[in-house]
Parts: C-alpha cells; sequence; structure tokens
C-alpha cells in the first residue's frame, strides 16, 4: 500500500461487560498488520484492561490482557495510559501487565495532534 | 475530499447510524467522495434484509442499500462482528450450517482490514460511536 | 487541527472531561446526538476553542432557545465542512 498514516487508538471501555475493547484491540492489530505505525491510549476505565489478574474463564470470554501483553510482538509498542484515570482509581505501573507511559492531559492533547488518524473506542 | 465512514450503532438501538447516513447524504451532496462505508459492532445491524420498522418510522437498511446503488457507495459489514450477531450472507450461512442468510444487497461482508484499508486511503475518517 | 465530535449527554462526566481535557486551541467541539445537551451546561473550554452544537439534534430534543450564545448552531453541511477544515476528526462517545 503505497500510503502511509500513522495510528491512535483511544481505548476508553473496561474489558468483558461490552466489546468495545476486544474491538479496540483487533482495531490496532489488524492495522498494525498493515504495516501502519499504531499507538494506543488507554483513558477513563481502559485502563482497567490492563489490570493483572484477570480470569475470564467464568465469563467465557478469551483474556483480554494476554492479547495486551503481547502487543510488542506485534509492533505495537507504543502504550499510553491517562495520568488521571491511573489517579483516579488507585493505579500504578506494578498493577498493570506489561510497562506502558503515563500521559498529563497536556500530552495526551499533543499525542491527538501527533496521528493522522485518531479512533476512539 | 475522500471520506470514509464508521458506523458502530445499531438502526433503532442508537442515533449514530442515523447521524452517519445523514452525513453520508450531505457529503455526497457536496460534491465529495465516500470510499467506503464500514458497520462495525452492533453497527452490523445496519446491513439485515429482515429489519421491518413501522411504516411511519425510518427503514435504514433499506435507505443505505438505495443510497449505495444511486452513488456506488463500498457497504462494508465487518464479517467477524457479523457473524457473531447473525447477519450472515449466502456463503457464511453455507460455511456455519445455518438455514437462511439474511445480508441486504448492496452490503458485503469483509474483513477488519477493510477498515485500516479504508482509513489509510481516505482524507478522513468520521466513527459515529455507539 | 482537530475536530472533536461528542455524542453523550453530560451525565457521561468522564467521557466530557476527557473529551474536554483533549482539547487544544484552534480544535472544534462539535455536540450532536445526546451530546447537545452539553452545550446547556457551561463548559469550560480552552481559548481558541469553537463549540457547536448540530442544529438537527438541538431542534429535536426542543433546545434551540436555550442554548447560551457561545454555542453555534451548524447543520449537516455545516459538520461535513468542519470535517475537511480540520486535520482529522476524533469521535467522542
Amino acid at each position: 500500500m503505497s500510503k502511509s498514516k500513522s495510528f491512535l487508538i483511544i481505548s476508553r471501555r473496561p474489558p468483558y461487560g461490552s466489546s468495545h475493547a476486544r474491538d479496540a484491540l483487533d482495531t490496532a492489530l489488524t492495522t498494525a498488520v498493515f504495516e501502519q505505525p499504531v499507538a494506543i491510549l488507554f483513558q477513563g476505565d481502559g485502563v482497567y484492561q490492563l489490570l493483572s489478574g484477570q480470569e475470564p474463564g467464568g465469563v467465557r470470554q478469551k483474556n483480554l490482557s494476554a492479547t495486551l501483553s503481547a502487543l510488542p510482538m506485534y509492533d505495537i509498542d507504543r502504550l499510553y495510559v491517562c495520568a488521571r484515570a491511573m489517579a483516579q482509581r488507585g493505579l500504578d505501573q506494578n498493577d498493570l501487565v506489561l510497562p506502558v507511559e503515563v500521559l498529563d492531559d497536556a500530552g495526551i492533547a499533543g499525542l491527538i495532534r501527533n496521528h493522522d488518524v485518531v479512533m476512539n473506542f | 475530499m475522500i471520506f470514509s465512514l464508521l458506523v458502530y450503532g445499531a438502526p433503532h438501538s442508537h442515533q449514530a447510524a442515523e447521524s452517519a447516513y445523514r452525513f453520508a447524504v450531505s457529503a455526497l451532496n457536496q460534491g465529495h467522495g465516500i470510499h467506503r462505508i464500514f458497520f462495525y459492532g452492533d453497527g452490523v445491524h445496519n446491513g439485515s434484509a429482515l429489519a421491518s420498522p413501522p411504516q411511519d418510522e425510518c427503514d435504514l437498511p433499506a435507505r443505505w442499500q438505495a443510497l449505495a446503488e444511486q452513488h456506488e457507495l463500498d457497504l462494508v459489514v465487518c464479517i467477524a462482528a457479523a457473524v457473531r450477531r447473525g447477519v450472515l450472507d449466502a456463503n457464511e450461512a453455507l460455511r456455519y450450517e445455518k438455514p437462511a442468510h439474511n445480508l441486504r444487497a448492496g452490503f458485503e461482508l469483509s474483513g477488519l482490514g477493510q477498515l485500516a484499508e479504508a482509513a489509510i486511503q481516505s482524507d478522513r475518517l468520521i466513527t459515529f460511536g455507539a | 487541527m482537530t475536530l472533536h465530535t461528542l455524542n453523550r449527554p453530560p451525565s457521561d462526566r468522564a467521557l466530557l472531561t476527557d473529551c474536554l481535557a483533549a482539547l487544544l486551541a484552534d480544535d472544534t467541539l462539535l455536540l450532536l446526538e445526546d451530546g447537545v445537551y452539553c452545550a446547556l451546561e457551561s463548559l469550560s473550554l480552552p481559548t481558541g476553542v469553537r463549540c457547536v452544537a448540530l442544529a438537527a439534534d438541538v431542534e429535536a430534543r426542543g433546545i434551540g432557545s436555550r442554548l447560551p450564545a457561545g454555542i453555534e448552531v451548524v447543520d449537516d453541511a455545516g459538520f461535513v465542512e468542519l470535517c475537511c477544515r480540520n486535520d482529522r476528526v476524533l469521535s467522542w462517545f
């Protein structure tokens, strides 16, 4: 494909309660297959997707955090979380399944401006 | 300008699909192009041939079909989201051994790659979220 | 420049807060569907941010006369034009 665009996926929903989180992840993975640079920002309740200790077998769903922790293998290694979302939920990096960069509001606004396509889920 | 639209809401459950339809009409009226309209999540229900709203209500699947015929639009329904929700074309009905198929004429089932491709090829991707 | 669209009412406080925090000077915030009710709150927008509401949604909900002075109303054609004028469109929902 001739054109190249930078993609930012903003994932705002918690896992399992709806299909949004899975759809965001599938979109990111598919876009990476097209060899486009992809970053993911976890914001709001979306930061709960990264929480370690998820065992969704009882709700008959696949473990979303297991796929998330494999993202760097798919060349998606620019992963960000909203600092406000983390602080409001009493979370820090040690609670998460993989290392991510924490961004404040100014950092997030700048991140949006630096990407050609920004998709919210 | 070339647009692509991402529609995430089912007709009637949410206003998103109707907003997307009005946007598409307005963009076409202004002479813009629409590369693709991609239906994802519950938005796959826009592609149902069996939706039967009361006569005094908007029949969005029928209107999408008519708009597509008029402007040769590429209406793509995410295949993974659709088969999960029971929106099947003849091929998928055969594959999953289902007794019927219900994808409306004018729509096609295809993969999420069609969304990525649309975002790459279009000047703007507009999401109508639900 | 980014066109932000928002389609949820102000009771979805987390969404509204994150959307407002993401606005930069020269961005535009377009309220549509239930998002037009956000126009009835005194939104604290950064300087240089324009806020508009979609006409059909404002009329449908009967809030045209209640809109504060700073909110412009645009029709569907205006929505399309805003998409052209901005570099990207980010939908908050």
